[in-house]
């Protein structure tokens, strides 16, 4: 604290009007600045609305996004495959990475010692630091071929051959693809999701649990009946994050997805996602309407993944309002 | 079996399941970071950092891509720490429970998550297109554009920690509100506010998407900021998708360089973090 003390002890007394203009100045500096915050979240739809709309005139916004083909040289642009490769990833990446960042919180939360929590919770956050292109240069050289020796294969010869969902999983097994893609993907948004689940098991009354354990609970039980109602929602908030940064991700993705603009049944199948289609094309793409195309995509990103964080905020605000009170 | 031995059954699957799926994850940060160091070690020569980036089929290094990453974090810095600290302090000091306050934090917030794909097509809107070519400026505003929310976030959590009792004290003595701010509660605040520069600084060492479309690369040295610039990022992807060897064992070496200096920074961070007068 002494470094405190000495920081009020050196304050001068205020010189009156002189103090008064620097908090009128600093105030309005801090202000203008805390609006320039707003201003780039404007910006930003703005510029995508203007970009987007010399294909949105052209196309039509509902055809635009209904439309699956994507022809650069008779320069037709639908945007359904992007969009339907970037739900399906993400939907698959949710699968397996919300129980695995579920049992991450748990173990964290109720069984690890004290002793290893902070290492352990340090280490899974790492996954969250390694940046994307390190994950899709490693997901390219490494992961791919293992998916496509050992288990695609695998995938192929036993869900494949079951009647009616057979199709899902039909086809070579090229490695690069829409399931090594969520799968990646998965990986990436485990961190984030566990985060949120352990800070807001932290919250539990330790009142509640010890109630529970009293009453002759089982850890498992607990977890269940007492830590997951009571923190809900803060878990779903925790998942729609992680959803919004698994729709958004960008290089890891444009790596292993194969980048094919079509919507096969299988998920073996290369395909594209909205990121990808811009990281690969957008440089590239000669002609107004092209480049416009592609903005129009972002445009549709953008408002999807809006949608979906503004709902994760506002879930993790009503956990909070309900911890305060 | 009785109700009893099944429930203690189902805890132990339960348990085990949890402890097997924190193995699962700690597997693949021990993978990715075990091919890394094998794949990328053999490329950390001198030429690396003393040659520039070759043409397809020659050796070479990525003197040129590494001097660009370093400026345009550097610029991108320099930008975003300022904004967001001022941004931040507004939030903290001026604007508890304001409508205006609130607005903001939820936008901040937002954009911390928003794809870094969809920052480079702004900036490729509002300063490509008028400028009528990618460059170095650009990437860097691009980048600063990520470090806001960043050091917003962490510069607000951080000045909430300190205690209304040391503010209370300055006002006390007759300090005007921007000297309390500026020299006590910053002062009680900077190893965390430091931190969140830290970890700003970590994400965009790495960023990718947001350079694609505005510093673009450039396969010659360059220290012009209103030319494209070559970055490590970038470097990677054009260079990990070839089909050549030699450019795919630098990207090999790049990717490595990037991952230390982001793990790097962030461990710095945390045990800076853990050093500071007022933990969360």
């Amino acid at each position: 604290m002494t470094a405190e003390t000495a920081g009020v002890a050196r304050i001068s007394l205020a010189k009156g009007r002189a103090g008064a203009i620097g908090d009128v100045v600093f105030r309005a500096l801090t202000f203008l600045f805390a609006l320039l915050v707003l201003l780039i979240l404007g910006g930003v739809i703005v510029s995508l609305v203007a970009g987007a709309w010399p294909a949105l005139r052209t196309f039509g916004f509902f055809s635009f996004v209904t439309s699956s083909v994507w022809n650069p040289v008779t320069e037709q642009f639908g945007a359904l495959a992007p969009i339907y490769g970037t739900l399906v990833t993400s939907a698959i990446a949710m699968l397996v990475g919300i129980p695995v960042a579920f049992g991450v919180a748990v173990f964290i939360t109720e069984i690890c010692p004290i002793w290893l929590k902070r290492p352990l919770a340090t280490m899974i956050e790492l996954l969250a630091a390694i940046p994307s292109i390190i994950y899709g240069i490693w997901g390219l050289f490494v992961f791919a071929p293992f998916v496509q020796q050992y288990i695609q294969p695998a995938i192929i010869g036993t869900f494949g051959q079951i009647p009616g969902i057979g199709m899902l999983f039909a086809g070579p097994p090229l490695g690069i693809g829409i399931l090594t893609a969520g799968f990646i993907l998965a990986i990436m948004v485990l961190p984030f999701i566990s985060s949120i689940m352990r800070d807001v098991f932290e919250t539990v009354p330790p009142m509640l649990k010890e109630s529970a354990y009293g009453l002759g609970a089982t850890r498992s039980e607990v977890v269940w009946r007492v830590v997951l109602p009571f923190t809900r929602i803060g878990v779903l908030g925790g998942v729609m994050l992680g959803l919004g940064r698994a729709l958004g991700e960008t290089m890891a993705v444009t790596f292993v997805i194969g980048n094919a603009h079509r919507i096969s049944a299988s998920i073996l199948q290369p395909g594209t996602t909205i990121s990808a289609s811009l990281a690969n094309e957008f440089t590239e793409a000669f002609g107004d309407l092209y480049r416009s195309s592609l903005i129009a995509l972002g445009f549709i990103l953008f408002i999807i993944t809006f949608i979906v964080l503004a709902i994760a905020k506002m879930m993790l605000l009503r956990l909070q309002k309900q911890a305060g009170n | 079996m009785t109700p009893y031995a099944r429930r203690r059954l189902v805890n132990a699957v339960v348990m085990a399941l949890s402890v097997a799926a924190t193995g699962f994850g700690l597997l693949w940060l021990a993978l990715v970071l075990w091919t890394l160091v094998v794949e990328g070690i053999s490329a950390i020569t001198p030429a690396l950092f003393s040659q520039m980036t070759p043409p397809p089929g020659n050796s070479g290094g990525l003197m040129n891509a590494i001097f660009g990453s370093i400026a345009m974090t550097l610029i991108a810095t320099l930008i975003g720490t300022p904004t967001g600290i001022l941004a931040g302090t507004f939030l903290a000091e001026y604007s508890r429970g304001g409508r205006f306050g609130e607005a903001v934090r939820f936008i901040n917030d937002i954009l911390l998550s928003a794809p870094s794909i969809i920052v480079g097509l702004f900036v490729y809107e509002i300063m490509v297109v008028p400028m009528g070519h990618f460059s170095a400026w650009a990437g860097a505003v691009a980048l600063a554009i990520i470090v806001i929310p960043v050091v917003v976030r962490t510069t607000e959590d951080m000045l909430n920690l300190v205690p209304n009792a040391l503010r209370e004290a300055a006002s006390a003595l007759g300090a005007p509100k921007w000297k309390v701010i500026v020299t006590v509660s910053y002062r009680a605040a900077i190893q965390g506010m430091l931190t969140g520069v830290m970890l700003a600084v970590a994400r965009i060492a790495g960023e990718t998407a947001p350079l694609l479309f505005t510093a673009l690369n450039n396969q010659f040295w360059s220290s012009n900021l209103n030319a494209p610039m070559a970055n490590l990022p970038v470097v990677i992807f054009q260079f990990a998708m070839s089909p050549y060897a030699d450019w795919q064992l630098l990207a090999w070496g790049g990717a490595l360089l990037i991952t230390v200096t982001v793990l790097f920074l962030n461990i710095g961070a945390r045990l800076l973090a853990s050093w500071s007068t007022f933990k969360p």
